[in-house]
């Protein structure tokens, strides 16, 4: 709890209404979508301006409050929950778009405004934000920029950082800094390159300008079922080498397929096969045809059971929300689930899903399997109940086992969620004491007193064993 | 201190109290948010706690015992409208509806303050609704009032002004009130038109009925011409629908019984009913009865002969119009149709079938209007903000907007008196007998 003198002085800077200070009303705060781990707040905050921000985060440093940025909450490696008591600077309320700019194919956004809503807001004249992740209809540009998002469509456009191009940034100073460049490549150190994927760790991006591209002429879906998981990767991997950029493929398994035909999204799928391939071309009409039957062949080449190209936009449309709700649809199947997202050369795929079914047997949890198949990006999803005794704990301890795997076949330990809290202690079987330590430098020069977001990406020396005692709704901020 | 962990829990309301929140219902949600953009509430206030997400993990976290059932609760759980938006988008299948109306239930059983005028609504639902007497003596009271002159006296010498300013403006587009309501107008059985297809008891609700009479003759005659005999059951009640929302689930029991009771009776195949809010309760009759096998079963076997008119229509097969019935017209999704229901393109299908209709898509039409029952009532300033967002969602040049609900009628006929647009607003089957009424004979 927040001392009564400095709940006055937040309720100074954003007013009564936009200050929530009650132990009960914090409760929600106390995780992201990350659920596994959980701590209180001391309080929550919801700025209106950039000014806002920086009082907030000078008042912080001032008074040694720790802090951290929150968008829609809809991480999956804890990056906005707190683990010391943070005050949640939420920027929900800052969700205005600022600016567009056709001709020059730029957008202004501030942080909290909604990821789809922008493509939604310049869809009539044609143009579109191209990073999409799953959760994009809720998700914030702001929260995409911390944690570098990616999405489905990054194989061909790119993640978040590719679309980014300048940012107002409130450091955890308070002191307010313009990086980047909306025309031409950065001058000077591409500090924009650090802010992004960040993760809350050096400060609070405010503004946003970022590209928006013009929607392709063509697009073309495939969808294919395989009886063999071997077989699809194979065809994943022929697609790619056959020189073909295909906009996305992505993968599901058996478990994901039964998941998400349980839910409103359901497509139908073959009980009986082990993957599904969904695979996307895009680009001017006379191509994209000819492209569509050449990944149809490769497919048939592959063994596939059945393959065929969507018929209309809304089958299209129900194909994509069928992959993208997978996730959450689990919860069909499973009361709780933790989800992975390491990455892998896409020629192990088969040996590294071998493995994990292994794992799965071992601890007697079940796994599924969706991913980015294009750019070896795995979301192994581990089923467990939180209400039965230990199997939290064993999911993630199967959630470490995997990603130790992927950077043993060379891979690494996050695609596009970030490490937040969920990883940090597989950073240091990625990199060496003297990287982390590199890292940790660059960290201290914008947030010397590591009061933004202590405790996420970057483990402190030493201290990592420490890590998981901070567990669910820990006491020590109750008051 | 309010807050606890769970090795300090304390025996919970939900060990107390019937209808507790069902562990099966909150252990589906898995946190990921998606609900939060669909959510009206959240989209205006950007609060976790004011989230379809943050409010089942409050009301989990009650009925596991690690939070009490206070104020922080008690607000977000009132402050949700109950239009499942949610549900439409859960991939996860998070029943909300059922879990907000459960937790209203403990606390009103509590009897929790809620920051309603609990003794207005006390009234209301608890003497009034439940009977059919006092509520069409109202509905008498309203005639003479509106024929009687008494309106424009009453305006005249500013007493209206008296009221808060959501029910000055609720009165002023009150539509006249006929003289007796449909329960006790329409005989009891009605032929079929033609070859009989299947019989179809007609559920008359109170809010309708008072208001809205003429719509459930519309109703009726619809039926008839396609095919359907209608019997109107005369010891039908109030649906219950409000006291569920308001968390007085005892009384919304005891109205369900005499219902089920009294339909069932019929022997009809078909409930028809044509506003979206008591569909949707009459459809989750089940739901209240999850302590009663006897009456869990019977409203059951109800519950699965509810149709909404549109629904029916559609499903029996219903006669396109040869009349005209000229409007450039928008549809409105009413929450308890599309969200609770499913029901999207059945009133479509009825409107692009009307000869001369024009209909123009409206934007986000599936967001709540505010309307939520009683919400409007008992929470003008969210109600209305979404009033607003609604108006500004009606494409320009339409002359009428369509929907299949009475509340959100009434709430919309607010929202056009307040820009002073010449707007009709109509029920769907009103137009479709608009549409017979025309034909040549």
């Amino acid at each position: 709890m927040l001392a009564e003198r400095i709940i006055a002085a937040l309720r100074e800077i954003v007013s009564q209404k936009n200050v929530l200070s009650e132990p009960n009303q914090v409760k929600a705060y106390d995780c992201d979508a990350y659920v596994a781990e959980k701590s209180l707040p001391s309080a929550v905050v919801f700025p209106e301006s950039t000014d806002q921000v920086a009082r907030i985060v000078k008042l912080c440093n001032a008074e040694s409050i720790p802090f951290l940025p929150r968008g829609a909450g809809t991480g999956l490696s804890g990056g906005a929950t707190p683990r010391n008591g943070e005050l949640v600077i939420s920027l929900a309320r800052m969700d205005k778009l600022l600016a567009v700019d056709f001709d020059n194919q730029r957008a202004v956004v501030q942080p909290g405004f909604v990821n789809l809503v922008l493509t939604k807001e310049i869809a009539r004249r044609g143009f579109y934000y191209a990073p999409d992740p799953s959760s994009q209809s809720v998700c914030t540009i702001g929260g995409n920029l911390a944690e570098n998002a990616g999405g489905s469509h990054c194989l061909k456009y790119g993640v978040t950082t590719n679309h980014v191009v300048a940012a107002k940034v409130v450091l955890a100073s308070g002191e307010v800094v313009d990086f980047g460049n909306p025309f031409g490549d950065p001058v000077g150190y591409d500090v924009l390159g650090v802010i992004v994927g960040s993760e809350g760790t050096l400060g609070i991006a405010t503004e946003i300008t970022v590209k928006i591209l013009k929607r392709p002429e063509a697009v073309k879906t495939v969808l294919a079922y395989f009886d063999h998981v071997d077989d699809a990767s194979r065809t994943v991997s022929d697609i790619i080498s056959s020189g073909i950029i295909p906009a996305a493929v992505e993968m599901m398994d058996k478990l994901v397929m039964q998941a998400v035909d349980k839910s409103r999204y359901h497509v139908g799928y073959p009980v009986d096969i082990e993957a599904a391939l969904l695979v996307e071309v895009d680009g001017l009409s006379a191509g994209v045809e000819d492209t569509a039957r050449r990944v149809v062949g490769i497919c048939e080449k592959n063994q596939v059971r059945t393959v065929r190209t969507v018929k209309d936009d809304a089958e299209r449309a129900l194909w994509w929300s069928s992959r993208k709700m997978a996730f959450p649809a689990i919860g069909r199947i499973s009361p709780d689930y933790l989800v992975q997202d390491g990455v892998i050369p896409r020629t192990k795929l088969t040996e590294v899903l071998r493995r994990i079914a292994q794992l799965s047997g071992e601890y007697g949890l079940r796994v599924a399997n969706v991913f980015h198949a294009g750019d070896g990006n795995l979301h192994p999803l581990i089923c467990y109940d939180a209400r039965i005794s230990g199997q939290r704990e064993q999911a993630m301890k199967i959630g470490e086992r995997i990603l130790e795997l992927c950077v043993d076949v060379g891979g690494s330990i996050t695609g596009e969620h970030g490490v937040g809290m969920e990883k940090i202690e597989q950073m240091a079987y990625m990199f060496s004491a003297t990287d982390l330590e590199a890292q940790r430098r660059l960290r201290e020069v914008f947030n010397p007193r590591d009061l933004c977001n202590s405790g996420k990406l970057i483990p402190h020396p030493a201290r990592c064993a420490e890590f998981r005692d901070t567990q669910t709704t820990a006491p020590q901020n109750l008051g | 201190m309010a807050y606890m962990t769970a090795e300090t829990s304390v025996p919970s309301l939900s060990s107390m109290i019937a209808d507790t929140p069902d562990a099966d219902k909150y252990s589906v949600c898995v946190h990921c948010g998606f609900c939060l953009e669909v959510c009206p509430t959240y989209q205006e206030l950007f609060d976790e706690n004011q989230s379809p997400r943050g409010r089942v993990y409050l009301i989990k976290e009650v009925a596991e015992g690690r939070l009490s059932l206070d104020a922080a609760v008690i607000d977000p759980v009132y402050t949700c409208l109950d239009c499942r938006a949610c549900e439409t988008v859960c991939p996860s299948g998070v029943q909300v509806g059922a879990l907000i109306e459960e937790t209203r239930g403990q606390a009103h059983a509590a009897q929790l303050p809620h920051g309603v005028n609990d003794r207005l609504e006390r009234l209301f639902l608890r003497h009034i609704f439940p009977y059919p007497v006092r509520l069409y003596a109202i509905g008498g009271l309203l005639k003479v009032y509106q024929r009687a002159g008494l309106r424009w006296l009453l305006r005249r010498l500013g007493l209206l002004r008296i009221l808060p300013q959501h029910v000055q403006e609720m009165e002023a587009v009150l539509p006249a009130v006929k003289a007796r309501p449909a329960l006790q107008t329409l005989p009891p059985r009605m032929a079929a038109q033609g070859v009989r297809k299947a019989t179809a008891a007609l559920f008359t609700g109170c809010v309708m009925d008072v208001f809205f009479a003429s719509i459930n003759e519309a109703t009726a005659r619809v039926a008839v011409r396609n095919g359907l005999e209608v019997v109107v059951p005369k010891q039908q009640l109030c649906c219950g629908a409000l006291q569920i929302h308001a968390g007085d689930r005892q009384q919304a029991r005891e109205l369900a019984r005499q219902n089920v009771d009294a339909f069932l009776a019929t022997g009809a195949e078909y409930v028809i009913v044509n506003a979206a809010g008591c569909g949707a309760a009459l459809k989750e009759y089940p739901e209240l009865f999850r302590d009663d096998p006897e009456y869990h079963s019977k409203a059951e076997e109800f519950s699965g002969r509810v149709r909404d008119i549109s629904e029916l229509l559609v499903e029996v097969g219903f006669e396109a119009p040869t009349g005209r019935v000229d409007h450039v017209i928008t549809y409105h999704d009413a929450c308890h149709l599309c969200h609770a229901q499913n029901i999207r393109d059945q009133p479509r299908r009825i409107l692009r079938s009307i000869p001369g209709l024009k209909v123009v898509d409206m934007q986000d039409s599936e967001r709540c209007c505010g309307g939520a029952g009683s919400y409007n009532l008992t929470h003008p300033q969210m109600a209305g903000q979404l009033l607003e967002r609604k108006m500004d969602d009606v494409p320009e040049g339409v002359s009428a907007i369509a929907m299949g609900n009475p509340g959100c009628m009434l709430q919309i006929k607010v929202g056009a008196h307040r820009r002073h647009q010449d707007i009709d607003v109509l029920h769907t089957v009103e137009l479709l007998d608009m549409a017979y009424a025309k034909e040549a004979r």
